[in-house]
């Protein structure tokens, strides 16, 4: 944010804090490192709010859970704001000295009074109030999200809200507050940071700066167009189109993992080529042409980032296995085999390289984050000690770029519930698995819950189900069949599907793909569905 | 946290029970009925875990309505205070009184522990199987086997509990008053003594118990009004000057202890009288509790105003109903005459006193044990330091103090420091009270001061009864020492008691004549330490246990090896627990049984 896709805070800083805002995020189960520390900090004394439509094992941990209707953010966030202004509770000093569009934003959120926010996101108006008051005054205020937030049609609006929230209260760029985003694998930040991103280079340098173009160029030898690549839904589109027809995966599993599953698998069979590069022959990589095996953690040498935007060594323990090797060494053959003449650098050979070019990186020699036990970006020289939190400089005299506000506006889901789809189905993850479960689903687990729809009490009394019953779910897209469990969790008209098991009960079946412009995001949170229960025969 | 909610729900009789600790439940997340806001809203968090205290009285409640405590009604307890199931439970099943499974609707402890069984123990349980059948079974009546119950001024004792009516004591005990169990209030120990002589117990049996004005009419409440009158410096002077020292068995400076809280950082500060007196041998709190409650009191608010601190405890054993009941009683009386509450006395410092009862765990004595047991955790002890005038109960400074302490701190102000340091010795100060049991004519409490021998103490209660001669005496219970014959003369001082190779410890002094066969006593006292360690710590968990298979091996003439390989076992066992365990229970839990080996008192290991 403000220019670099990070979070602002440290994980100390969540053990010290004042209060702790768990936006859309199932952290405790989704993110459970992440969350030992937002358990520290609430062993400490942090208050900590939950907004979240499922009561989840981390809502229970809250002070006040907002159980908000699915997609209703924006329209909390803003009355959050409105009452905020209102009470006269807002940053004043900040929002002068290091803001921009306060006027314009304080107008937006003027509609969205605390009873329309009720009647939007379903969250007593008492509620809100509370939120508002609570996040204004703390001393010390951290608002994190994850996907709850991201994988909606207009998450990026969705993430502005947020920001806009830190700006009015002060809560940025300061030992304590911060926005966090939370990341979900252990190197999500480090794969952002490296320029897997269709319009960065690496260290989040824009593709479109012809200067920072032509320094890249110089040390690789070769042009970089100057046009953006494709963010996944454009390529989606362009596959759709004939555009794309050719298409490298590596460590992905499209097939399973994108919303509305019967058009990826048309999309996918559909390319004349694709390589598959992983450590598991995924779904996705059963569709390929060619498989290249990856080699695995403990296997490679490298970096691993984590969500506090700590570079950390990741060091090889053993042989990876068979023929498997590592992504430094497998491109390499590609590109030898393509005609260039590429060495095969060492994993340290090509992370100086990227520093040379990454201010951000600039100062982490290997030897420098083996000493340090990682380091955290910004760290341009060798005599940088690392950044703690982001944005200081909003504090100081001379603030640089002043942080503006988004006005942003609420609109409901795109697939809207009506009497034939009158149930709203929302996805997420639990403990014990990880997404498409390539990785997690090889080995048990005692707390793994297999492919099931989680239903209110109300909602299985009314379909006369209980637990194990099988009923149908349909979408505007698809129809699947899934065991019931009933949930305390959820309340009615809500219903939950976790998205680890693509072969038995595959959500995404259902899912809608409509898509959020800035980020290429699918609506995976909002779906509307019907449940019918199936008759034992 | 983290719950996973049992699926069994609680009857209404458990549930209500709950309620009324807990209070009706606010929402469908607290168990009450769904409304639609609670789709969209919860409150939790910090101000539900604040409540985490509550979780061993509501337990209690559970159990005292329908006489155990089953998986719905833990349940619901769990839901209600968000503990998790496995952790409420762990919690239950710490506590000898609370029962997780099914049992009897009224349920009889049988006490035979070492004092009990001089006074036909064995036989009354014989008697009470042969009515009721093998103990620990379920349907109207049962009975069960205890430790100490504290009462064995009047061997043998007995504790009924009955669902729906609570807990009532009998002693001594008869094996066809049992099996219809009453309810009756027993009279509060015999105190033999001039009570004009005395300082601590003047008041036992002299002042009607349940009356404030009464309390009043003989000088009640004239220490409270004289601390205010002095001020806090003055008090914490006057005790320091007084040489007080704690009666539960450390012997630490009062003056010093409530210093430290006094100047301790910040707010929240408790005291805490600890009435968990559970030392076999030793009943003289219960009788301080059941026969002068307000002197319990007043001690306290005095605590209170002297320390800074704006709330405290009354820890009373569960096993000591009429204690529990006098207290409660006391502190609603001091309470409407406007001696607790936000403006104490008019003297402008608030200060709120509550009771909470124990359930059956001698650990539970230990101070750092007892916070947990408070803070509704298993009553394991932590480790030390910090030392309670830090962080003391939930983490704040706290004076914890013996019930005879606090009535002694009443002796001090009215006396005035100097006379009160007048008597006793130079080390040891002031009256004291020992609970002599056993052997002697005249089972009982007694107060002397300190300096007394022990041949005089045994004098003043009948000397052996039935005209024998002193076997061995122990003093401090079953965590003190063995002395014999040839150490009667020895001084009843902290400095005497070390100079005899045993302590004073909770003022036990348990007397056996000289036809007693002692492998039985140290078995029993091995049996007990093993039952009653919290398991928290190795030495103790398994040295107990170790400790009490070496004596049955001996007892039963099946030996590893021969006498001297299982002492040295028994020695190796000793130096671990004394040296390596956490707390008190475990470095005392083998002294018995080594002074016993060391005096070779007869049918002891040597």
């Amino acid at each position: 944010m403000f220019g670099a896709g990070g979070g602002t805070s440290s994980y100390q800083e969540m053990e010290e804090t004042d209060l702790i805002v768990m936006w859309g995020s199932n952290a405790r189960e989704a993110h459970p490192i992440f969350f030992h520390h937002v358990l520290k900090g609430i062993n400490n004394g942090a208050r900590m709010f939950a907004v979240d439509p499922r009561r989840t094992s981390s809502a229970q941990w809250a002070d006040v859970w907002l159980g908000i209707d699915v997609g209703s953010d924006i329209a909390l966030s803003n009355a959050v704001a409105r009452e905020i202004i209102h009470s006269d509770l807002h940053h004043r000093d900040f929002i002068e000295h290091a803001t921009a569009g306060f006027e314009a934003y304080a107008e937006s959120v003027e509609p969205y009074t605390l009873e329309r926010g009720q009647e939007i996101t379903g969250v007593p108006a008492a509620a809100i109030r509370q939120l508002a008051h609570e996040y204004a005054t703390a001393a010390t205020a951290q608002l994190c999200w994850t996907l709850g937030i991201t994988e909606h049609h207009n998450a990026t609006d969705n993430v502005l809200a947020l920001i806009n929230l830190a700006l009015l209260a002060g809560h940025v760029g300061r030992y304590g507050s911060g926005l966090v985003p939370v990341r979900g694998q252990n190197n999500v930040q480090g794969g952002g940071d490296m320029g897997a991103l269709p319009n960065r280079l690496p260290g989040f340098q824009s593709v479109a700066d012809p200067d920072l173009r032509g320094k890249f160029e110089r040390v690789w030898g070769s042009a970089i167009p100057e046009k953006p690549g494709k963010h996944i839904s454009l390529m989606h589109e362009a596959m759709d189109e004939g555009e794309l027809r050719a298409l490298y995966v590596i460590g992905e599993n499209p097939l399973q993992s994108e919303a509305d599953a019967k058009q990826m698998e048309r999309r996918l069979k559909g390319l004349d080529f694709m390589v598959v590069q992983d450590i598991f022959l995924t779904a996705t990589a059963e569709l390929a042409d060619v498989v290249l095996p990856a080699a695995g953690w403990g296997e490679v040498e490298g970096t691993f980032t984590s969500s506090e935007r700590r570079v950390q060594r990741v060091r090889k323990a053993v042989e990876p296995p068979g023929e498997a090797s590592d992504d430094i060494e497998l491109l390499s053959l590609v590109a030898r085999e393509m005609g260039h003449d590429w060495p095969t650098p060492s994993a340290e050979q090509a992370w100086d390289e990227m520093r040379s070019l990454s201010p951000l990186h600039g100062g982490m020699s290997y030897p420098r984050l083996e000493g340090a036990g990682g380091l955290q970006w910004p760290c341009p020289t060798e005599d940088h000690p690392g950044t703690l939190f982001l944005h200081g400089r909003l504090w100081e005299d001379e603030t640089g770029p002043k942080a503006p506000f988004f006005a942003v506006e609420w609109v409901p889901p795109v697939d809207e519930l009506d009497d034939d789809y009158p149930i709203r189905l929302t996805t997420g993850r639990r403990l014990d698995s990880y997404n498409t479960g390539v990785q997690s689903g090889r080995y048990p687990s005692p707390r793994r819950i297999h492919g099931v729809i989680d239903l209110s009490p109300e909602d299985g009394a009314r379909l006369g189900v209980a637990d194990g019953d099988e009923v149908r779910v349909s979408s505007r897209r698809g129809a699947i069949e899934a065991p019931v469990r009933i949930d305390r969790s959820l309340r009615p008209g809500l219903a939950f599907m976790a998205v680890h098991f693509p072969d038995d009960t595959d959500v995404n079946q259902l899912t809608i793909d409509s898509w959020d412009p800035k980020s290429g995001t699918a609506e995976f949170k909002a779906t509307a569905v019907r449940i019918e229960a199936l008759v034992a025969g | 946290m983290d719950i996973r909610a049992l699926l069994d729900r609680p009857t209404a009789d458990e549930r209500d029970a709950v309620d009324a600790v807990l209070g009706e439940p606010a929402s469908a997340w607290e168990g009450g009925a769904f409304s639609p806001l609670d789709g969209h809203v919860a409150y939790g968090g910090h101000a539900t875990r604040a409540r985490r205290h509550l979780l061993l009285p509501a337990l209690h409640a559970v159990q005292d309505a329908v006489g155990s405590v089953s998986r719905g009604a833990l349940g619901y307890i769990s839901e209600r205070l968000t503990v998790p199931p496995a952790e409420a439970y762990g919690v239950a099943s710490f506590y000898a009184l609370i029962s997780t499974m099914p049992r009897a609707e009224t349920l009889i402890h049988v006490c035979d522990d070492i004092v009990c069984m001089q006074y036909g123990a064995g036989e009354l349980m014989a008697a009470v199987e042969h009515a009721l059948g093998p103990p620990g079974a379920t349907g109207q009546l049962s009975w069960a086997p205890s430790p100490c119950l504290g009462q064995c001024d009047r061997a043998p004792a007995a504790l009924s509990h009955a669902a729906g009516r609570g807990y009532a004591n009998h002693a001594p005990a008869a094996a066809d008053s049992l099996s219809g169990v009453e309810f009756d209030e027993l009279p509060i120990g015999l105190i033999r003594q001039d009570p004009s002589q005395l300082r601590l117990l003047r008041h036992i049996g002299v002042v009607d118990p349940t009356s404030l004005d009464d309390y009043i009419d003989t000088g009640g409440y004239a220490d409270l009004r004289r601390a205010i009158d002095m001020g806090r410096e003055s008090v914490l002077a006057a005790l320091d000057a007084s040489g007080l020292r704690g009666r539960g068995g450390a012997a630490f400076p009062i003056g010093l202890k409530w210093r430290g809280v006094a100047e301790a950082r910040g707010d929240e500060k408790y005291v805490i009288a600890n009435g968990d007196e559970s030392e076999p041998g030793t009943f003289k709190d219960r009788i301080l509790m059941e026969g002068d409650p307000f002197a319990v009191v007043e001690a306290m608010t005095i605590a209170g105003f002297a320390t800074g601190a704006g709330k405290g405890f009354i820890y009373v054993r569960g096993e000591y109903p009429v204690a529990e009941r006098r207290l409660r009683h006391a502190i609603d009386l001091a309470g409407e005459a406007g001696l607790l509450g936000d403006d104490v006395a008019g003297a402008g410092f608030g200060f709120e006193l509550e009771v909470r009862r124990g359930a059956g765990a001698y650990i539970c004595g230990e101070e750092t044990a007892l916070f947990a047991s408070i803070e509704g955790l298993r009553g394991e002890p932590r480790q030390k330091p910090p030392f309670p005038v830090e962080s003391g109960v939930f983490g704040k400074p706290t004076s914890i103090n013996n019930i005879e302490t606090l009535v002694a701190v009443l002796a001090v102000l009215e006396m005035g420091a100097d006379a009160f340091a007048a008597i006793g010795t130079e080390r040891s100060k002031g009256p004291k009270l020992f609970c002599i049991s056993g052997a002697v004519s005249f089972p009982g409490l007694y107060e002397v001061p300190f300096g007394t021998s022990l041949r005089e103490l045994i004098t003043m209660a009948g000397g052996i009864r039935d005209g024998g001669e002193v076997g061995a005496v122990l003093v401090g219970g079953a965590a003190g020492s063995f002395v014999d014959r040839s150490n009667l003369d020895m001084q009843l001082t902290f400095e005497g008691a070390a100079e005899a190779r045993t302590g004073l410890g909770s003022g036990a002094i348990i007397v056996f004549d000289d036809a007693t066969d002692f492998a039985p006593v140290l078995r029993r006292i091995a049996q007990f330490f093993r039952d009653e360690s919290c398991g928290q710590c190795v030495p103790c968990r398994i040295g107990t246990v170790r400790q009490e298979e070496a004596l049955a091996r001996i007892t039963a003439d099946r030996m590893l090896g021969g006498m001297s390989d299982e002492r040295e076992r028994l020695d190796d066992l000793a130096r671990v627990m004394t040296d390596a365990s956490i707390c008190g229970l475990g470095q005392t839990a083998s002294s018995a049984v080594q002074s016993a080996i060391r005096l070779r008192l007869r049918g002891a290991p040597w």
